[in-house]
C-alpha cells in the first residue's frame, strides 16, 4: 500500500497495517510523540488495533526538540 | 577490614589533612562588603577579583544592563567586552572568567532554576565562549550579594577565593596545598569550609582538575551537596577550556558559603503565581515521566538507544548513526545496573525532573584512584556517545570510568569524545601510527588505550598532551607534520570555529547542521536540536520554514542562559494535553509556564514575542562580538562534510540505499553505471549547495547581511543599536 507518512510518500508491501507495526517497521521507538490518522487524533492503547490502508494520511510527530 | 573501619580510616585521614591545610593557611587579601536582600531577582551589582593583584570590588548593575542584557550569559558577555580588547588572548591577564545566573536563577518553586552561564575567551576558539552549568555555587554567589563574578588578572601562585555570604566577607588565600582532581577537593574544600556536617549543605565550590592544566580543553566543575548521599556531587560547565583559563589564572577554587536557602531569597514579586506553574510541573512529573522519557531514572541517556533506532547516534567518529553492537549500551542497563533510584537527584533544589543521576560504589580498574570505589556522575546522553559508540566502545563500564576520570581531570565529555574518535580515525587510515601514539593502539573499540590516553593527559605527558589540544589543532599538526592529506582531515576532524562537535549525527537534517555550525559558540546542541523536527516528523521543509526554526528556537533557547534557567526542564517532560497546542513541539504550557515566573520574579510582564526579543538582543550582541574578534562572518559558519554527508566510500555504502534514492528523486541522477566515488561527488555538491541555501535564508531571517552580519536596521528594530555595536558592523553593511 501507498500512503503519506509525515507529509511523504511511503509505501508498505502490506496491503494494510495497524499504526504499532508501521512505528515498529520504521523503528519509531521514540516515546513522546503525536499520532493523528487522516486528522484524527490516536491514543497511545489504540495504535495496536488502529489499521491503516492505502491512501491514508498518517502523521506520527516526535516531539524531541531539545537533546 | 570492614567498610566501616575503612571509612573511619578515611574520615580520620581527612580530619587530619585537613588540620596540615588549616595550619598552612594564608590569607593574601579580604574585603567586607554590606550585604542587601535581593531585589526581585537582582542584586543590582557585582563582584570584581582581580587574582594578579588582590584587587575585589563591587560594580554596580545599571538599568540599562539589565534591561539590554537581563542576567546571566547577557551579563557575561557585557562585562567581557568590556574588560578586554579585540586582540586580547585568552591567556592574558585580561581576559576574565565571568559566572553568573540571571534574575530567575536561585528560586526553589519552579524546577531547574539553579544554572549558572560561564563566559570566557576560549583557548579553544579564541572568542567568546559561554557554558551553562548546574550546581550550588551560582545560586549561592548571588544570595551571597552578587548578580555576577568576575575573575581578571593572574596570581603568581595557586589561590583559592572564598565568598563568604555568612559574614559578607570576600577573600583570597594562597591553596595550603588542596588535591587537585575535583572529585577530592569538592570534598575537602566543603569540610574545610563548613562548620559542620549538617553546614555541608551551604557550601558551593567551582574547580577544575589535572588535565586542564595540560590541555586546552579544561571544563569547570561546580559541586551540589547530595544531602541523601552525604557526599560531594560534581556538574560541569563543559565546553571550550574554561577551565584551562582558570587555571591559567591560578585559580585552583572558588568558594559560596551562605547562611541557608530558605522560601524567598530572591524577594519575588508573587511567590504564589511561581508556586501554581511549579507545583503543576512537578505534578505532570510525577504523573507522566514514567511514561516518557524516564528523566528520573535514565537521566538524559535515555535517548542513546532512541538516538541509535534513528541512526543519529555518533557512531566511529561520526561517520555511522547506528552500530550492530548498539544494544549494549541501551539506557536500560544504566537504569537497571548502574544508576541508583529513588534518591534525589536533582542539581539544584526543587528540580522535579531530577536527571543528574549517579552511579554508586563503582570501582575504578585504572589510573591514580585505581581500586577506589566513588561515585560517577552520569553518564549523561553525551558522554555516553562520545565517551562510547563514537569512538567504538559498547560497553558502560569503561564509559563510566572515562566519564568519573574526565570529571575529576576536569575536561569536558562531549569535547573528549569528539577528540578521541577523530584521533582514532587517523589511526585507522594510517594518518597517524604508533610510534607517534606512543605505543597506543588507538583503533575504533580500544578502551583501555582510550583510558590510558586520558591519564597521560591528566600527567601532560606523551600523546595525550597533543590530544588536549583538540581537533583543529591536530588536524593542523598531522599535517605540517606527519604529511596528511590536509582535505580529508577537514573533511572528518568534527570541529567548528575551533570547538568539537556534540553527540549527533546531523547528516540527514540541514536545518541541525545550521543548528550546530551557525552557533555562536561553536556546534553544541544547546541553540537548536531540531532534528526530529526536520528529518523524522517533516515540518519545516522549505528554507523559509528552516530559517524560522532557526530563529525561533535558539532565540528561545538562549533566553534559559539569561534567566538562570535548565533547557531540559522546558521539554522532557510533555503536558497530558500538548497534543492541542497550535505548535505542539514548542511545548506551549511551558513557555507560558516561563513567562509566568520572569513575571512573578520581576513583576515585568513579558509575552512570547518580549521574550525572543530579549534574547536576540544578546544573541546579536555575542555576533558582533566575534565579528569584533575578527570572526562571526559567513566562512566561519562553514561545517566540516562529515556532518553534512558520506566523506568515504565505505560510509555511502553503508547508507546506499537512502542516498541512491536521494540521487535519483532529488536530483534526477541516474545512477545506472555510476561508482560511488562519481556518486559521492554529486551528492556532496548538492549538499553543500543546501547548506548555503540554508545559510542565506537564516541571514535573511536573523536580520544579517549576507555575510552574517547584524544590520544596523535590525539591531534598531530589537533596541540594541549601541554604538560600540555599530561601530564594529559599520564597515561590513
Ligand atoms: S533537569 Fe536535570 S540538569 Fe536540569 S536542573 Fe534539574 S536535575 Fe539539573
Amino acid at each position: 500500500m501507498k500512503i503519506i507518512l509525515n507529509n511523504r510518500d511511503q509505501e508498505f508491501d502490506e496491503q494494510q497495517l495497524s499504526i504499532s507495526k508501521i512505528m515498529e517497521i520504521k523503528k519509531f521507538s521514540y516515546q513522546k510523540i503525536i499520532v493523528k490518522l487522516n486528522n484524527t487524533f490516536i491514543e497511545k492503547e489504540d495504535y495496536p488495533h488502529t489499521i491503516v490502508k492505502e491512501g491514508d494520511n498518517l502523521m506520527i510527530l516526535h516531539l524531541l526538540a531539545g537533546g | 577490614m570492614s567498610t566501616t573501619e575503612t571509612k573511619t580510616e578515611n574520615k580520620t585521614d581527612m580530619t587530619q589533612n585537613l588540620k596540615d591545610l588549616k595550619a598552612r593557611e594564608k590569607q593574601l587579601a579580604e574585603w567586607s562588603y554590606e550585604w542587601h536582600p535581593i531585589d526581585k531577582g537582582y542584586n543590582n551589582r557585582t563582584l570584581y577579583i582581580n587574582v594578579g593583584d588582590c584587587r575585589i570590588e563591587e560594580k554596580p548593575v545599571s538599568e540599562q544592563m539589565k534591561e539590554k542584557f537581563v542576567g546571566g550569559k547577557g551579563f557575561g558577555l557585557r562585562l567581557l567586552w568590556d574588560a578586554t580588547t579585540p586582540s586580547t588572548k585568552w591567556d592574558d591577564p585580561e581576559n576574565e572568567i565571568i559566572i553568573s545566573p540571571g534574575p530567575i536563577g536561585g528560586i526553589t518553586q519552579y524546577s531547574g532554576a539553579g544554572k549558572s552561564l560561564v563566559v570566557s575567551l576560549s583557548p579553544q576558539t579564541d572568542s567568546v565562549m559561554d557554558s551553562n552549568v548546574g550546581g550550588f555555587f551560582g545560586p549561592f554567589m548571588k544570595f551571597s550579594g552578587f548578580d555576577a563574578l568576575e575573575l581578571q588578572g593572574k596570581a603568581e601562585k595557586d589561590i583559592i577565593i572564598f565568598i563568604d555570604g555568612v559574614n559578607h566577607i570576600v577573600k583570597i588565600y594562597e591553596d595550603p596545598g588542596f588535591a587537585v582532581d575535583s572529585h577530592i577537593m569538592g570534598e575537602e574544600l566543603t569540610e574545610y569550609f563548613a562548620e559542620d556536617e549538617k553546614d555541608a549543605k551551604n557550601i558551593g565550590i567551582v574547580s577544575a582538575g589535572a588535565a586542564a592544566e595540560h590541555s586546552l580543553i579544561g571544563m569547570l566543575n561546580f559541586t551540589f551537596w547530595d544531602s541523601k548521599r552525604k557526599m560531594v556531587r560534581l556538574k560541569q560547565a563543559g565546553r571550550g577550556g574554561i577551565g584551562t583559563v582558570f587555571r591559567n589564572k591560578n585559580i585552583k577554587a572558588i568558594v559560596a558559603k551562605i547562611p541557608g536557602v530558605k522560601g524567598n531569597l530572591n524577594n519575588v514579586v508573587d511567590l504564589e503565581k511561581i508556586m501554581e506553574v511549579g507545583r503543576d510541573y512537578a505534578g505532570e512529573m510525577r504523573d507522566l515521566d514514567d511514561k516518557q522519557n524516564q528523566m528520573k531514572k535514565k537521566g538524559t541517556a535515555n535517548i542513546v538507544n532512541v538516538m541509535s533506532d534513528y541512526d543519529l547516534l555518533p557512531t566511529h567518529n561520526f561517520k555511522y548513526g547506528t552500530h550492530k553492537d548498539a544494544p549494549k549500551i541501551h539506557s536500560d542497563f544504566l537504569r537497571d545496573k548502574w544508576f541508583t533510584l529513588g534518591i534525589n537527584d536533582g542539581c539544584w533544589i526543587g528540580c522535579a525532573m531530577q536527571c543528574a543521576k549517579g552511579a554508586d560504589d563503582f570501582e575504578l580498574k585504572t589510573g591514580p584512584y585505581k581500586g577506589t570505589k566513588v561515585i560517577v556522575d552520569g553518564p549523561e546522553y553525551e558522554t555516553a556517545a562520545g565517551l562510547g559508540s563514537n569512538i567504538g566502545v559498547f560497553d558502560y563500564q569503561p564509559i563510566l570510568e572515562a566519564n568519573f576520570y574526565c570529571d575529576t581531570y576536569g575536561i569536558c565529555t562531549i569535547t573528549w569524545g569528539t577528540i578521541v574518535a577523530f584521533i582514532m580515525e587517523c589511526y585507522e587510515n594510517g594518518v597517524i601510527n604508533k610510534e607517534i601514539t606512543g605505543g597506543l593502539e588507538l583503533n575504533f573499540g580500544n578502551a583501555e588505550a582510550a583510558l590510558e590516553l586520558l591519564h597521560q593527559l591528566a600527567r601532560g605527558e606523551g600523546f595525550g598532551k597533543i590530544a588536549g589540544t583538540g581537533v583543529r589543532q591536530m588536524k593542523k599538526l598531522f599535517v605540517e607534520k606527519y604529511g596528511a592529506d590536509a582535505q580529508f582531515l577537514q573533511d572528518i576532524g568534527m570541529e567548528n570555529k575551533g570547538l568539537e562537535y556534540s553527540q549527533y549525527v546531523s547528516k540527514e537534517s540541514l536545518a541541525q547542521q545550521g543548528g550546530y555550525a551557525m552557533t555562536n559558540k561553536g556546534p553544541q546542541h544547546d541553540e537548536a536540536w531540531l532534528i526530529f523536527m526536520d528529518m523524522v516528523n517533516n515540518q519545516i521543509p522549505t528554507f523559509d520554514d528552516k530559517a524560522d526554526a532557526l530563529h525561533w528556537f535558539p532565540m528561545f533557547r538562549t533566553w534559559f542562559g539569561l534567566q538562570g534557567l535548565c533547557k531540559i526542564v522546558w521539554n522532557d517532560v510533555t503536558p497530558a494535553d500538548n497534543k492541542l497546542e497550535d505548535e505542539p513541539h514548542k511545548i506551549p504550557k511551558h513557555v507560558r509556564n516561563y513567562l509566568a515566573v520572569y513575571e512573578g520574579v520581576t513583576g515585568k510582564k513579558l509575552d512570547e514575542a518580549g521574550l525572543i526579543v530579549q534574547s536576540e538582543r544578546v544573541y546579536n550582541f555575542q555576533r558582533i562580538f566575534n565579528i569584533r574578534r575578527g570572526y562571526g562572518l559567513r566562512k566561519h559558519d562553514a561545517q566540516p562534510y562529515r556532518a553534512a554527508g558520506p566523506v568515504t566510500a565505505e560510509e555511502y555504502e553503508s547508507r546506499a540505499e537512502r542516498y541512491d534514492k536521494q540521487l535519483q528523486e532529488i536530483l534526477n541522477y541516474d545512477i545506472q553505471g555510476k561508482s560511488t566515488e562519481e556518486k559521492m561527488a554529486v551528492l556532496r555538491k548538492h549538499r553543500e549547495d543546501q547548506y548555503e541555501k540554508l545559510l542565506d535564508a537564516v541571514y535573511e531571517r536573523r536580520g544579517w547581511t549576507n555575510n552574517g552580519v547584524p544590520k544596523i536596521e535590525h539591531l534598531k528594530k530589537i533596541g540594541m543599536d549601541l554604538p560600540e555595536l555599530i561601530e564594529v558592523i559599520k564597515p561590513l553593511q
